[in-house]
């Protein structure tokens, strides 16, 4: 999903990147509210999320974190990862770019209101983190039969 | 008419360039030397192993990296940072340097190139003799 890239078929998030990016051209930060939690374009972590009739996926990518530094909560529908990247600079050498950040971050977002924050699970791989979380059965849409 | 049709040819290939140009991220990169060589180090999370690809030659170094990220099928996304998964990078090399020996490492994402240099282009100490 995130996989399609390059031209044409422009996968979803591309798509809503574009139209994100014209938005800001266009009118700035826009002529709508920022959520109040929102960061500006470029903080670290990058952040992506997706949602299904059944739960909420978020995606941190955080390459080379240390996963014991990282601190997940979640407080009703407001989840929050805080965690540490620390780049060991190599001694003696003489460093001609440093573009990769080092230290430590949180970032919070406010997912839609039926998560259940005691069903959540968290991997990292490859260095992305990736956050599920299921939601509340009653809100599931349900096909009602006609009699 | 063949004019026409060449200018529209020409148009739709640069469109689909600028595309391509805009569809491809440039990871970032930590660059430092000492006297053994050069290390490299770039972020781009979300690429195993098996979607790394790194070309040398003489001249040049090129990194490319596919991130492939499992989503649920029938996922809407509510909000994206991150709307690429294809890393693009190069860099010119210095004859000094020695590609055929380049040594490379993935964890977590993170990309570590070491580039060495030739024996011969080691720093020597230079003795001065007292006369």
């Amino acid at each position: 999903m995130f996989a399609t890239l390059r031209p044409f078929e422009g996968s979803l998030f591309s798509d809503f990147g574009r139209l994100e990016r014209e938005m800001d051209q266009l009118f700035g930060s826009g002529p709508w509210p920022n959520s109040i939690r929102s960061a500006a374009r470029g903080a670290y972590p990058p952040i992506n999320v997706g949602s299904t009739p059944d739960q909420v996926d978020i995606y941190l990518f955080a390459a080379g974190v240390d996963s014991k530094s990282l601190d997940i909560s979640i407080q009703q529908n407001l989840l929050t990862v805080a965690g540490e990247r620390k780049i060991a600079l190599k001694e003696g050498a003489n460093y001609y770019r440093k573009e990769r950040f080092d230290g430590t971050f949180r970032r919070a977002l406010t997912l839609p209101e039926d998560v259940d924050p005691d069903r959540v699970e968290a991997s990292y791989k490859d260095g992305v983190l990736h956050i599920t979380i299921q939601r509340r059965e009653a809100v599931k849409p349900r096909q009602i039969e006609i009699k | 008419m063949t004019e026409k049709k060449d200018l529209e040819q020409q148009q739709s290939k640069a469109v689909t360039e600028a595309k391509q140009a805009e569809e491809v991220v440039r990871p970032r990169v930590d660059i430092c030397e000492d006297a053994k060589g050069i290390t490299l180090q770039a972020d781009m999370p979300g690429v195993p192993k098996e979607g790394l690809d790194i070309h040398v030659d003489k001249e040049s170094l090129s990194i490319e990296g596919k991130a492939s990220i499992e989503t649920p099928k029938d996922m809407e996304v509510l909000y994206a940072d991150v709307s690429v998964t294809w890393y693009q990078r190069s860099f010119s090399l210095s004859s000094e340097l020695d590609a055929s020996r380049i040594d490379a490492a993935l964890k977590d994402g993170v990309l570590t190139l070491h580039i060495p240099k030739r024996e011969e282009h080691k720093p020597r100490k230079i003795e001065v003799r007292a006369g």
